[in-house]
């Protein structure tokens, strides 16, 4: 089984630098470019090879690009953005990538941004990715050492520059528009779309923010073909995934494995099963903006079009496992706590009504809740949805709620006939005034 | 145009507009709270959701943000779908969650929009049950309130302080559900604008802290229809009041002129009305003896005193005033007769303003309305100090500046209403401006370039840039590269541009500067471009003065010193701000008798033997002409206390007194009401020939009925009174106007200028205006924006100002102390309003840091300046913008009587000697 990511990641979690990356093949495609791949016909291979974002939205890569203006009267300049804000709560993929193969970001963006005819890139790093920071840092400085940044690429008149920023922060900063005004200093709130940023993007210009897995992709489909890429995977959206499991299962942690597994394979065969004495209830499949998946769902493969999009969606791939004894009330509390509190404030659903949701579900387990807070829940999972706010952050905020109300309604209406926590006992009643 | 249809019913609308402001505009009732008619659209609040369907055979539909969503043709949408109903009903149960609801102890209750709105969205019960959260209010100093807690994070305010009007320091902090907006720390909002935060905001958390002072709802309020008199722009303002106070000012949409907002010194520059230095009484000098302070005398004793000295008098001389209305200067000049009548100005503003009268008759290029500036794609600012001077030509042209920038929006197929799309694409990119002066503001911020220069040499730019376009124009000699390659520049982007503007006007005292505006525009002219000009005149009726005529008031001093004359009529004018006060003085003491008319206690008022109490604008009706040519009416709010009535009543009542015994009246004499009055004007010289089209006149009525000023809930109307009389008294009857002082009359469209505030059912706030207007931000129904007394006959440009001054030389011994005016401090009657009054500065001179070195003046030192017979104490601010060999001195109350510009030698003048560091 191949394992194009990280198949050199030294399992120890130290850094592949310069020499070892070249030594294993690293900056080869940029050989290939030069010798005569045109940015057409690198757009092409990506589209052939059916790579899809691995932020969580699952867009066609090539899809996206082709919304970008091309040619001589393009506007000048235009910009890679890689997506390295990784803040999806239970999401680990990029750091893995980042920490361990800090070249294959800089080869990547060299790709896109000659796919993209774009000079400039930028890596928009989570703050706290403080030894990503570091390891980038080298590994840029490296690369403008060894002349593949701020060179013309043998052969071209392309010449990339690459540059990284560390976020100050802020969830909603994965947001790719969020993302650019951050990067602009202005506030991190999204942008209304149209127009996208692929025409009106970083300072107005034509922008392309990637999500760094995504990214890493790339040098293996222009080293080995779409063909090949597409030979990786179980399902029509071709190469691998990074997925990860947490929770309560034997071997928790992060495996590359072919687009199109499933959650059951991944559950037993890699992550051991459940510890002892703790039962499977549902996972959710990709950070915390996810629905629930449950028993019932465990052999679909976990890809882009496989889940029926009124179950759920992959995200990010990264698991979160929810058991038996652990109360699904308050594990969707602990989610909407934190979706209320990175909130960006903007639109009036999301601002309002996530602190709202995470109050009512605190009032639940301190066993104050009521049958009309459960029609509360109810009425905010169907407004704060798709369509009615600014942006993504309250549908996917909304996205496990909804999904436990459907999948574990009994331990919401449990909560309020017993007035306290059924499984965490302990918890205080009455705790806050009201 | 577009066709929509909106709940099955299809409407024809403009398709460059969103959704939103199409269905305002065709009268439908859509709330909404973060989208503003001139800020356009952000799509943050959520609010104007409505269904929108693929075609007439979609049923399911999806919601979208009306505000964000364009009117195209073919677009069909639900207001009334239930799911978009119950979305919009969520959306204010939201924006509740935290509102304190203390809607009774609020400035805003009665007249705000989420009260508005929430109504319309049919929201009343709280089911949200959580403790809410509370803000720590600021002081924004003296003309806003804060109280955060009722906010409502529409984002209307910072978009409007920092985008529209470039303001740095109100922000927003915070995130989620604590977003806080204020400033870094507590402190006056320091933006000229920050006033329409009131309007700007849609609930209660910026309210008129001038209006707290003596509150009363809107509901409450008699108003009409004001045109400011704090500078020359002639901004349209709504004037409330009751029991006798007037309350507040507010915005009032003209669509060629002020639009959607106004200055600070307009807003708030009110309250001078309503001050204890009003003059209440008419007053007589007992035996006219000059020892003795006037007394209270009845009106007729008083009357017929004066008309006896009138009719004794060897001549009389009228000096009238660029601050009263039209109506009033007719009045004087024609009980005096046009030979004995001065407009009350100095020689240099005479001659700047005939200067000013001859390029706008005999030239070829119009004038600028603001709303023209505000569309103007290319700008040059010769000399004047816009900010402080004409403010809201300032706002307008930080709109200008977007205008180039915009077709880079237009080229990504961006509507124009999406704002926060059209500024990420537009970013940093500004159209040019020129700012030529001699003082930098934060104005000068979003210039393309700046001069920074003497008078004489931003003329000399003037002239070069006129040169470099007209192959005709005369050049400049002896110009440095670097004047001439700036010259080049602005040349470039004047005659690039669709519709350049050029901006000159009285405020540095330099003739030289409106000669070479004049040129600049002429040779745009004759290159076939469409160029306006725009002149800043010194005060709200300067050129309604100017085209009434007359000369300068040396002539009324050489009348009296000569003999000519022994009497002297004042109107509305305070002679000591406009000349050096030994001469004042000299001419005082030499009159025999001195009758003035004003509304406030001054220096020229000191010297009546007889004062009559003069109405203001609030209090009278008349016609101002703005700087732009434009006669525009205002109308009497209330009927003021004591003798106060309008100038020209005294006047009327002046010339009967005094014809008393002679047969046979004729002109003012004549005038029974403003009818009158305005036909006498409009007969007075030919350019006045349509001042009675300004407005409706007395006769007008709708239906049989007078228009009421006071709204239909107007409380306490039977007992206001009835601690003096428990009968109710008739209203007062308005002899002038077809306005009532009343409840009842006439409830309907009417003539722009007769609204008396605002108001539409189920719209309580100023945002009720949407319902005046066929379309959202354009002209209001039946508008009547004045009338422009100037258009341009002449289809060439009459021959060149030839005289071009030579460079600046600085002198060893002399300095060139220069008018520094400050938006406020230096007009006189908003000065005296408590809240202005707060903002004056104190007195400062400026100097460039290397005259300071000259002078050994540090900065921040006080000073004492001998100037003009009066010695002066001035903090020292040392400024690298000002020229060298030149001084700035700040035209505050306390420097209110010098004459600049003027040389003068500052190491003779400044006395070091008792400098002292100010804090």
């Amino acid at each position: 089984m191949e394992r194009p990511l990280t198949q050199y990641i030294h399992p120890d979690g130290s850094p592949r630098l310069l020499r070892e990356y070249v030594k294993d093949g690293g900056y080869r495609s940029l050989q290939i470019l030069a010798a005569g791949m045109a940015p057409q016909d690198l757009q092409r291979l990506v589209a052939e090879a059916g790579l899809r974002g691995r932020g969580g939205a699952g867009f066609p890569t090539a899809s996206k690009w082709s919304f970008v203006p091309m040619g001589s009267d393009a506007p000048k300049p235009k910009y890679i953005v890689a997506n390295a804000d990784e803040m999806e709560p239970g999401t680990f993929k990029d750091r893995v990538l980042l920490e361990g193969e800090p070249h294959g970001l800089v080869e990547s963006m060299i790709i896109a941004g000659y796919a993209l005819e774009a000079e400039v890139g930028f890596i928009f790093l989570r703050g706290e990715y403080h030894l990503s920071a570091a390891r980038l840092t080298q590994a840029i400085a490296e690369a403008y050492a060894e002349g593949y940044l701020g060179k013309p690429l043998p052969g071209t008149a392309f010449r990339f520059d690459l540059h990284l920023h560390a976020s100050a922060g802020r969830y909603i900063c994965g947001e790719e528009t969020a993302l650019l005004n951050a990067l602009e200093g202005k506030r991190a709130i999204p942008r209304a779309k149209p127009p996208y940023p692929q025409t009106v993007g970083l300072w107005g210009q034509p922008t392309i923010v990637q999500n760094v897995e995504t990214l890493y992709n790339l040098p293996h489909i222009v080293n080995h073909g779409s063909a090949w890429y597409q030979s990786l995977s179980r399902s029509k959206d071709g190469g691998t995934k990074i997925y990860g499991i947490s929770g309560r299962v034997t071997h928790p942690g992060w495996w590359e494995l072919p687009l199109g597994t499933t959650a059951r394979e991944l559950l037993e065969q890699h992550a051991g099963g459940m510890v002892n004495d703790v039962s499977f209830r549902g996972l959710l499949p990709g950070g915390a903006s996810t629905a629930f998946l449950t028993e019932e769902h465990l052999d679909l493969p976990m890809d882009f079009s496989s889940i029926p999009s009124q179950v759920g969606r992959l995200g990010t791939g990264t698991m979160i496992v929810l058991d038996d004894h652990t109360c699904p009330v308050g594990f969707v509390l602990n989610l909407e706590k934190f979706f209320a509190r990175e909130s960006c404030g903007w639109c009036t659903p999301c601002r309002e009504g996530l602190p709202w949701v995470a109050r009512i579900l605190e009032s639940f387990e301190e066993g104050r809740a009521t049958h009309d807070d459960l029609a509360l829940l109810d009425m905010h999972a169907d407004l704060l949805g798709p369509g009615y706010t600014f942006c993504a952050l309250a549908p996917g905020a909304m996205a496990p709620l909804q999904s436990a109300l459907k999948y574990f309604r009994d331990d919401f209406v449990r909560h309020i006939t017993l007035g306290r926590c059924p499984v965490n006992s302990k918890q205080k009643r009455h705790k806050v005034l009201v | 145009m577009a066709t929509i249809i909106v709940d099955n019913r299809t409407y024809r609308v403009d398709e460059r507009q969103n959704l939103l402001a199409a269905c305002l505009g065709i009268g439908l009732n859509l709330p909404y709270f973060c989208w503003h008619p001139a800020m356009g659209s952000v799509g943050a609040c959520r609010q104007c959701a409505v269904k929108q369907f693929k075609d007439e055979h979609d049923r399911c539909g999806r919601l979208v943000m009306a505000c964000m969503t364009p009117a195209s043709d073919g677009t069909c949408v639900s207001i009334d779908d239930p799911e978009a109903k119950a979305f919009r009903a969520s959306v204010i149960e939201w924006l509740m969650v935290n509102h304190p609801h203390d809607c009774p102890v609020c400035d805003e209750g009665g007249e705000c929009h989420l009260q508005d709105m929430t109504v319309m969205t049919g929201h009343v019960y709280r089911r949200y049950r959580f403790p809410k959260r509370t803000y720590r209010n600021q002081d924004l100093g003296p003309f806003i309130r804060h109280e955060m807690n009722r906010c409502i994070q529409c984002y209307r305010c910072v978009r409007f302080y920092r985008d529209y009007a470039g303001g740095r320091d109100l922000n927003v902090f915070g995130a989620h559900d604590a977003l806080y907006f204020g400033r870094e720390q507590d402190g006056t909002l320091e933006n000229e604008f920050s006033g329409n935060l009131v309007e700007v905001c849609p609930t209660g958390v910026f309210t008129d802290k001038t209006l707290f002072h003596h509150y009363t709802r809107k509901w409450d309020l008699q108003s009409a229809q004001s045109i400011c008199p704090h500078c020359s722009l002639g901004c349209n303002t709504t004037a409330g009041e009751r029991y006798g106070i007037l309350r507040r000012i507010t915005n009032r949409f003209n669509s060629r002129v002020n639009g959607y907002f106004l200055c600070d010194r307009g807003r708030f520059g009110y309250e001078y009305v309503n001050s204890d230095n009003r003059i209440k009484r008419a007053l007589l000098r007992p035996e006219l003896d000059r020892t003795k302070p006037g007394k209270p005398e009845g009106v007729p004793q008083i009357l017929g005193v004066a008309a006896d000295r009138l009719r004794r008098a060897r001549g009389i001389v009228g000096i009238g005033s660029p601050r009263a209305s039209l109506e009033a200067n007719v009045a004087l000049r024609s009980l005096v007769g046009p030979h004995r009548f001065v407009p009350g100005i100095d020689e240099r503003e005479h001659r700047l303003l005939s200067t000013i009268l001859s390029v706008l008759r005999t030239g070829p290029v119009p004038a600028a309305s603001i709303q023209d500036a505000e569309e103007s794609d290319a700008v040059l600012v010769l000399g004047e100090d816009l900010l402080n001077d004409a403010p809201r030509l300032a706002l307008a042209l930080l709109q200008s500046v977007r205008q180039q920038p915009m077709e880079r929006a237009d080229e990504l197929k961006i509507p124009r209403w999406d704002d926060a799309a059209v500024r990420n694409a537009v970013q940093d990119r500004r159209g040019p401006l020129f700012v030529a002066g001699y003082r930098r503001t934060w104005f000068h911020d979003y210039a393309t370039e700046t001069y920074f220069g003497a008078p004489d040499n931003i003329a000399r730019l003037g002239f070069a840039v006129a040169g470099t376009i007209g192959s005709s124009a005369p050049s400049v000699p002896d110009l440095t590269n670097e004047m001439r390659d700036l010259a080049q520049r602005i040349a470039d982007a004047l005659t690039q541009a669709k519709r350049p503007l050029i901006i000159a006007g009285t405020g540095s005292g330099s003739h030289a500067t409106i000669e070479a505006a004049a040129n600049v525009a002429w040779a745009l002219h004759q290159r076939g471009k469409q160029p306006r000009l725009s002149f800043v005149l010194p005060e709200c009726n300067s050129l309604g003065l100017a085209l009434l005529g007359g000369e300068s008031l040396k002539e009324a001093f050489d009348s009296i010193s000569q003999g000519k004359a022994d009497t002297v009529i004042v109107l509305e004018n305070d002679l000591y701000r406009r000349a050096e006060q030994a001469k004042v003085d000299a001419f005082f003491d030499a009159a025999k008798t001195v009758i003035a008319i004003d509304s406030l206690e001054h220096r020229t008022t000191a010297h009546a033997d007889v004062l009559l109490p003069a109405a203001t604008y609030s209090e009278s009706d008349g016609t101002f002409v703005n700087q732009e040519g434009r006669a525009q009416r205002f109308y009497q709010v209330f009927v003021p206390d004591g003798d106060i009535t309008e100038s020209w009543r005294w006047l009327r009542d002046l010339a009967r007194a005094e014809s008393h015994e002679t047969d046979g009246l004729t002109g003012v004499a004549t005038w029974r009401n403003l009818d009158d009055a305005v036909s006498d004007t409009a007969a007075a010289v030919p350019e006045f020939a349509r001042i009675g089209e300004v407005a409706p006149s007395t006769g007008f009525r709708l239906a049989g009925q007078r228009v009421p000023r006071q709204p239909d809930r107007y409380s306490g109307r039977t007992s206001m009174l009835s601690h003096l009389t428990v009968h109710e008294p008739p209203p007062p009857h308005d002899p002038d106007t077809p306005l009532a002082f009343s409840m009842e009359g006439y409830r309907g469209p009417v003539p722009s200028p007769l609204i008396p505030q605002f108001w539409s059912p189920g719209w309580n706030s100023i945002q009720a205006l949407n319902k005046y207007q066929d379309e959202v931000g354009g002209p209001l129904r039946e508008e009547m924006p004045g009338i422009r007394l100037i258009e341009p006959v002449a289809t060439k440009a009459p021959s060149w100002f030839t005289a071009i001054p030579r460079p600046f030389q600085s002198s060893p011994h002399r300095w060139l102390l220069l008018p520094l005016s400050a938006v406020f401090g230096s007009e006189e009657l908003s000065n005296r309003s408590p809240a202005i009054a707060e903002r004056i500065s104190e007195p400062f001179m400026s100097l460039h840091p290397s005259d300071g070195a000259r002078l050994n003046l540090e900065d921040k030192v006080t000073v004492e300046l001998a100037l003009q017979g009066t010695t002066y104490r001035l903090a020292v601010r040392l400024d690298p913008s000002m020229p060298a060999g030149t001084a700035g001195i700040c035209l505050v109350p306390d420097v209110s009587g010098v004459r600049l510009p003027a040389w003068v030698d500052l190491s003779e003048a400044v006395k070091t000697g008792r400098k002292q560091r100010v804090a």
